[in-house]
């Protein structure tokens, strides 16, 4: 029993990690998007800066 | 600015946290009646108050954003709202884990936990109706009424041990739960460094948004030249 509660107890406290780290995967992830659409709105506006 | 907070308050928490974890492992004893499985106490109770923290804040920017119609309070209560869920998972998940120990169960539905888990659907709900709704002032209203009206869960899930027969334990800070002093500073002590992530979490996830809407404002722009 002892041995299982003190195994428990970092099930516990990585449990917490896990799901901040989760969300921080999803930010990561999401930062990742971001810089794509960047990048593809700057060719859009060259494009259309270079037909006028 | 902003980034020094990040980098500031982030270096704080690590700290903070480092320090924590050395206290509660090597230092606080074993509760008498329930062990080592204890100190899940000072990870579960922090982070179910730093998710009623960020849906509150949510509530409050979700009213805002009705009567000023200002699309910031929108980005600020769409950023609360993701980083109190991220919190709101680990209270459950954790809780989960000291029931198994304590109870025997991973689950039961007591008013206390099945309310908690309403409040995280409701809130799981609003992020995905915000994906459903493409234009921007209709997503940021019907977003902000879903807000508010989520919001309404949190005082049942806070009041729901006294309300009913529960078999979840009393409240240690207000109620009949009893905790001896050092545990109770440590789970204040452990509560700093936990809002202290939030709010980092909750500046990028809004620099983020801010950076979508920029983006979408010099799209909508470079179509129309």
């Amino acid at each position: 029993m002892d041995e299982r509660n003190f195994t428990y107890m970092f099930y516990g406290f990585a449990a917490v990690w896990l799901c901040l780290a989760a969300y921080v995967v999803s930010l990561a992830a999401r930062e990742k998007r971001l810089r794509q659409q960047l990048d593809g709105l700057r060719k859009l506006v060259e494009d259309r800066g270079e037909k006028r | 600015m902003r980034e020094r907070f990040i980098i500031l308050f982030t270096g704080f928490a690590a700290v903070l946290l480092v320090r924590n974890l050395y206290v509660m492992l090597v230092k606080l004893p074993d509760e008498a009646a329930q062990g080592a499985i204890f100190r899940i106490i000072f990870f579960h109770v922090p982070a179910a108050w730093t998710s009623f923290l960020c849906f509150f804040a949510a509530f409050v920017c979700s009213i805002l954003y009705l009567a000023k119609r200002n699309l910031r309070y929108d980005a600020v209560a769409l950023a609360t709202t993701e980083v109190g869920l991220a919190f709101a998972a680990g209270n459950l998940i954790t809780g989960m884990i000291w029931g198994r120990i304590i109870w025997g169960i991973w689950w039961t539905w007591d008013p206390r936990l099945t309310s908690m888990l309403i409040c995280w659907l409701l809130y799981a709900g609003y992020l995905m109706l915000r994906r459903a709704v493409e234009e921007p002032s209709q997503r940021a209203r019907i977003s902000a009424v879903l807000s508010i009206f989520a919001f309404v869960d949190v005082p049942i899930v806070f009041f729901s041990i006294k309300w009913w027969r529960t078999q979840h334990p009393q409240p240690v800070v207000w109620g009949g739960g009893t905790m001896d002093p050092s545990y109770w500073n440590m789970l204040f002590l452990n509560w700093v460094p936990l809002i202290l992530l939030a709010v980092v979490l909750i500046l990028i996830r809004l620099r983020q948004e801010e950076a979508q809407r920029e983006i979408d404002a010099v799209r909508r722009w470079a179509h129309a030249l």
